[in-house]
């Protein structure tokens, strides 16, 4: 698996394309005229949502997608990662820098702190991940989905009684436990600094989306595909599924972990139990779902509509909802794949018709 | 002892609220094989029809027993009719496609059916016409039955009260129980039901009308939910928005029911339903009753890890 | 640099560039822009809803009066569905994208928190017209309210439930999802102690619960003289018919959560003779309120304002009045001069704000009798409060 990882240049680009929208677009009052479209800061909030979308539908792909596994708890995986980053830079900016204030600038101090709570919640999210793949040897389809589901609701629970946020002055006569347990409760986790930005959401994003699709053509991918179209066959191929299977979950939950770690960080997000339930988790399958199960740049695609949608149509609010069920069932009845299926976008014959350098021959009449 | 008298009532009068919906979920599972999502969608539906058509009937002089038998016959109906459209217009159509599919498109139209009903006032343009959904306020199920109290025992130093509601909510519970075990091995119908479910193919072969049997299955799953709707909210009359997450929460509830006494298995879900009931109230007035929803999801991935199959279910073998 | 990669940078900035080409701006043009962001859908929906109409009327006379600084007035309402990430959102949108020069709004004080943080970080003045919370204007100098706050509604009730229910023992029952809830019922629970009394137990639920029959036992088993509700009129309701179904028949107490004419058509008789606090009262006879309250009525087919909207009317008529004062709509200098309102003539009355940014105002006590909410009595700020 660490082949995925190799290779300097891709890299290098994810995070220049990062830095560069980061440098360009706006923060605060600060906006760009491009005559018949001015871009102001709330294009980038917006962006920088998409980016976390992305990254949520992407990793969300490899269970559902790939490994046709059914997961319907993403947002706890997002919680999850959400939760320990939000802990991790909350209670070490105190312990380190006195306050729990987001310092100002790209790279400072509580930047490396950001990353380091990025890693760490990606790797307990995976953790976990790998847990709720457990069962997944066992049971298949649709009985994984509610155990995933009730996965999520039993860490809602959970979260919804724990202890208030303690702050630099409670933080004194604490002890442990109190520290420990200190996520918030049903509150949420209120007070977490605000590193993140545009350059870390879209590095993230970029990379996960680099790392999906190199292990979607690598023999893992295949692997992971074998599963899905039937389990019994593969494993008479002499392909560990079990192994896959909770692999698949893992590595999906490390990138929710690393999504929810970032959405924490964003300014103007709440970090609290009942904003990450089953009904977000519904929102990243439907994602996956319309882009096509499988497509990584169906799902990029879907990410992005389904982010700008809700955005631009929030006087039509009630019926989003209403317009999402309908094309889900549209779509299963009528194109059960999604909209690009398994294929990526420029795989899709009439989009590369549209592409095709030398135009096509026409035959005189 | 009070309290563990009163939390065991509590808990058969919501384990059998529990066991209409499982059955439901055990009965489409049996023959369709998915998760049904959109019946917890019905149940709310029964819930927000049954507090209209009582507040429909006491507005027109009909009170008492002849108004609970009404509205839970309308209920009933009209749940049942929605139930067969669905059935025919979105799973019908993919009857032969992989159970992934059909599972997304369940959750489709439980997502649908709760946000057509939280519509406010729809109006139609260009006509005079407008649509009323139930909104997103919580609703009221006007009091059908006057003086809640049955009848009270005392014990020790106090007093045990056992509620006409939970008594209407047993008697019938155990009403419509009793009239399904009827249909399901004592009828024709029956019978076609239990092939349909054992083996599609081969009960096709045999002459069943599989499409209609799976039909009537359908039908009869929801109109179990529906009662269970009406039930609910007299017990709870104060009705939570349709889009609340609470409905969502509690038809999962029930299926976990329905798996832990053996998905298919109809005496199974009415097993799984009482467990149910008396795991969540006992945990709740023993231990916390904010880890309702974490005892029955434990049970759940407790059950599935050690035995799969549930209580009553029979192992299925894997076919190649 | 493999094909692979170069397809997928590519496709990147593409949907970089599709996120910023598909949404629409609006060009700054010669009114006044005043962002209101309300809860018009969702659970809590009668807040919004209340409110909206509220913030409307006094935009609506201010205009027709000739509107402020020699420009018209324009307000943009969005709806916040009662969930803090859509008001995040909507505050983003409305000073981003519409260009606000000030914000009015929300009534849950945690949607008021999601809002205020960016309200806060962009700088732009932001009034709340019912959050009650401390929190919501701590450490935030853009932040202000026409409202009394928590500690002090706690102290109302407290205070009313000693010296008039004189009860001595109180049971708490609170929603562990909301900061009002939550701030409230520590506040209540201080000033009962410090006015003698006892509190038997503080239980929890969270909005949307339907079975509260574990907590209300335990309640019950204390025997307190009263409980005590802060909990938003949703779950207020069916708390209430709960409570009386257990046999349990003293009082509830609540607080401008319960104002609501929903909660009354839930739990209708097992309401009778509780009691809740409140910014205003319709039977108050002062003329500015009457004026309103027929104005009101007037133009919403007989319907009696509730506080929210009253509070709403004020809140807009005290930015109004700031503009007018700064003479300029700079942010803060806007600010300036809403922090020195001082005795301004509001309809919920004289309305003072303090160092901290919060109004000092009287609570009412109205009680459920038959079948109305009736003034019970009136509370005033203590004399020396920290």
């Amino acid at each position: 698996m660490v082949a995925l990882l190799r290779g300097f240049y891709p890299y290098a680009i994810a995070i220049l394309i990062a830095f560069v929208m980061y440098k360009v677009m706006p923060v605060g009052a600060e906006k760009i005229d491009l005559g018949i479209l001015q871009i102001n800061s709330f294009f980038t909030k917006v962006t920088g949502a998409i980016g976390i979308a992305i990254i949520m539908a992407v990793s969300l792909n490899i269970v559902n997608g790939y490994t046709g596994q059914f997961s319907l708890g993403h947002a706890g995986f997002m919680a999850i990662g959400a939760y320990t980053s939000a802990w991790i830079t909350h209670y070490g900016s105190i312990h380190f820098f006195g306050n729990a204030n987001a310092m100002e600038g790209l790279f400072t101090k509580g930047s490396a702190l950001f990353v380091a709570s990025l890693l760490a919640a990606g790797l307990v999210s995976a953790l976990f991940g790998y847990l709720v793949g457990l069962p997944s040897l066992r049971l298949r389809g649709d009985y994984l989905a509610i155990v995933t589901l009730g996965f999520g609701e039993i860490l809602r629970a959970l979260l919804n009684q724990t202890q208030p946020v303690l702050d630099e002055f409670d933080i004194e006569e604490a002890t442990r436990g109190e520290i420990f347990t200190g996520l918030g409760g049903a509150l949420g986790f209120s007070g977490v600094p605000k590193y993140s930005n545009l350059f870390w959401v879209w590095s993230v994003a970029i990379i996960t989306v680099i790392i999906c699709y190199r292990l979607k053509q690598s023999i893992h991918g295949k692997a992971f595909l074998s599963i899905r179209e039937n389990e019994i066959a593969a494993e008479a191929m002499g392909v560990p599924t079990t192994h896959y299977k909770v692999a698949a979950f893992a590595i999906a939950a490390f990138f929710a972990g690393v999504g929810g770690a970032l959405f924490a960080h964003t300014l103007g997000n709440i970090v609290s139990p009942n904003e990450m339930n089953y009904q977000r988790s519904i929102d990243f399958v439907i994602m996956v779902v319309l882009g096509g199960m499988g497509s990584i740049s169906g799902s990029v695609i879907a990410a992005v509509a389904l982010t700008i949608l809700p955005e631009s149509l929030r006087e039509f609010s009630e019926y989003r909802m209403i317009v999402y069920a309908i094309l889900l069932i549209v779509f299963m009845i009528v194109r059960p794949d999604g909209i690009f299926g398994i294929r990526e976008f420029w795989e899709v014959k009439w989009i590369r018709r549209l592409f095709r350098r030398t135009p096509k021959e026409t035959h005189a009449p | 002892m009070i309290k563990l008298v009163q939390t065991l009532l509590s808990s058969i009068s919501v384990g059998s609220l529990y066991a209409l919906i499982a059955l439901g979920y055990t009965m489409v599972y049996g023959t369709l094989k998915f998760i049904n999502f959109a019946h917890a969608s019905i149940f709310m539906l029964g819930a927000w029809f049954s507090a209209i058509i009582a507040a429909a009937l006491l507005a027109n002089g009909v009170t008492g027993i002849p108004a609970i038998v009404l509205s839970i016959l309308i209920v009933m109906v009209i749940c049942t009719t929605l139930g067969f459209v669905i059935e025919r217009l979105a799973y019908r159509p993919l009857r032969d496609a992989p159970r992934l599919n059909v599972l997304i498109t369940a959750i489709g139209v439980a997502l649908l059916i709760e946000n057509v009903a939280a519509l406010n006032d729809v109006k139609i343009p260009g006509t005079q016409t407008t649509i009323h959904g139930f909104g997103t306020q919580p609703g009221k199920m006007p009091e059908l039955l006057a003086n809640a109290d049955l009848f009270s025992i005392p014990l020790g130093s106090g007093t045990v009260v056992v509620d006409k509601v939970d008594a209407l909510i047993l008697g019938l519970s155990i009403c419509l129980m009793i009239v399904l075990e009827f249909i399901i091995y004592n009828t024709r119908l029956g019978a076609a039901m239990r092939a349909a479910s054992h083996d599609a193919r081969t009960a096709a072969l045999m002459g069943i009308p599989v499409d209609r049997t799976i039909s009537i299955t359908f039908i009869i799953g929801t109109s179990l939910a529906a009662a269970a709707g009406f039930l609910y909210v007299m017990k709870y009359p104060s009705i939570n928005p349709p889009v609340a997450v609470t409905w969502g929460l509690l038809g999962l509830k029930a299926f976990v029911a329905a798996v832990v006494g053996g998905i298919g298995n109809v005496r199974g879900a009415v097993v799984g339903g009482l467990l149910i009931g008396i795991l969540e109230q006992a945990g709740a007035a023993y231990l916390s009753p904010h880890f309702r929803d974490v005892y029955v999801f434990a049970l759940l991935i407790f059950v599935l890890l050690v035995r799969p199959t549930g209580i009553f279910g029979s192992t299925a073998v894997e076919k190649v | 640099m493999s094909a692979a990669v170069r397809r997928i940078t590519v496709a990147a900035a593409m949907v970089a560039g599709l996120a910023v080409a598909t949404m629409a701006a609006h060009a700054a043009d010669d009114t006044i822009k005043i962002g209101h962001y309300a809860s018009k859908t969702g659970p809590e929906a009668t807040f919004g809803q209340s409110s909206d109409k509220g913030v409307k009327m006094a935009i609506d006379e201010a205009n027709n009066a000739g509107g402020v600084l020699g420009k018209k007035l324009e307000l943009i309402t969005y709806d916040t569905q009662g969930k803090s990430a859509e008001a995040s959102n909507a505050v983003t949108r409305l000073i981003n994208n519409d260009h606000v020069v000030a914000l009015l709004g929300e009534v849950a004080s945690s949607l008021s928190l999601a809002g205020g943080e960016i309200a806060q970080a962009n700088g732009i003045p932001m009034i709340t017209h019912a959050s009650t919370n401390p929190k919501v204007t701590q450490g935030r100098d853009m932040v202000f309210r026409v409202c009394f706050i928590d500690p002090f509604q706690g102290y109302a009730v407290a205070k009313f439930a000693t010296d008039n229910l004189k009860a001595k023992k109180i049971a708490i029952l609170y929603d562990q999802g909301q900061a009002y809830s939550v701030g409230l019922r520590k506040d209540f629970s201080k000033a009962v102690k410090q006015l003698g009394g006892t509190i038997t137990t503080e239980q929890s639920y969270t909005g949307g619960d339907q079975d509260f029959s574990a907590q209300l036992t335990t309640i019950r088993e204390g025997q307190p003289d009263a409980i005590f509700i802060p909990g938003y009129y949703t779950d207020v309701g069916n708390i209430a018919l709960q409570v009386r179904k257990l046999g349990i028949t003293v009082p509830l107490l609540g607080t401008d959560g319960w104002d609501s004419a929903k909660l009354k058509e839930i739990a209708g008789d097992a309401l009778k003779d509780c009691y809740y606090s409140n910014h205003y009262t319709p039977e108050d006879p002062r003329p500015e309120l009457q004026a309103f309250i027929k104005k009101f009525k007037e133009l919403h087919n007989g319907e009696t304002p509730d506080a929210m909207a009253v509070l709403a009317y004020d809140g807009a008529n005290v930015l109004l009045d700031a503009m007018k004062r700064a003479n300029t709509t700079e942010p803060k200098a806007l600010a300036k001069a809403i922090g020195e309102t001082k005795g301004f003539k509001g309809v919920t009355g004289t309305i003072t704000l303090d160092e901290n940014r919060n109004a000092k105002k009287p609570a009412v006590i109205l009680q459920m009798k038959d079948g109305e909410w009736r003034y019970a009595a009136s509370i005033a700020p203590p004399a020396d409060e920290k």
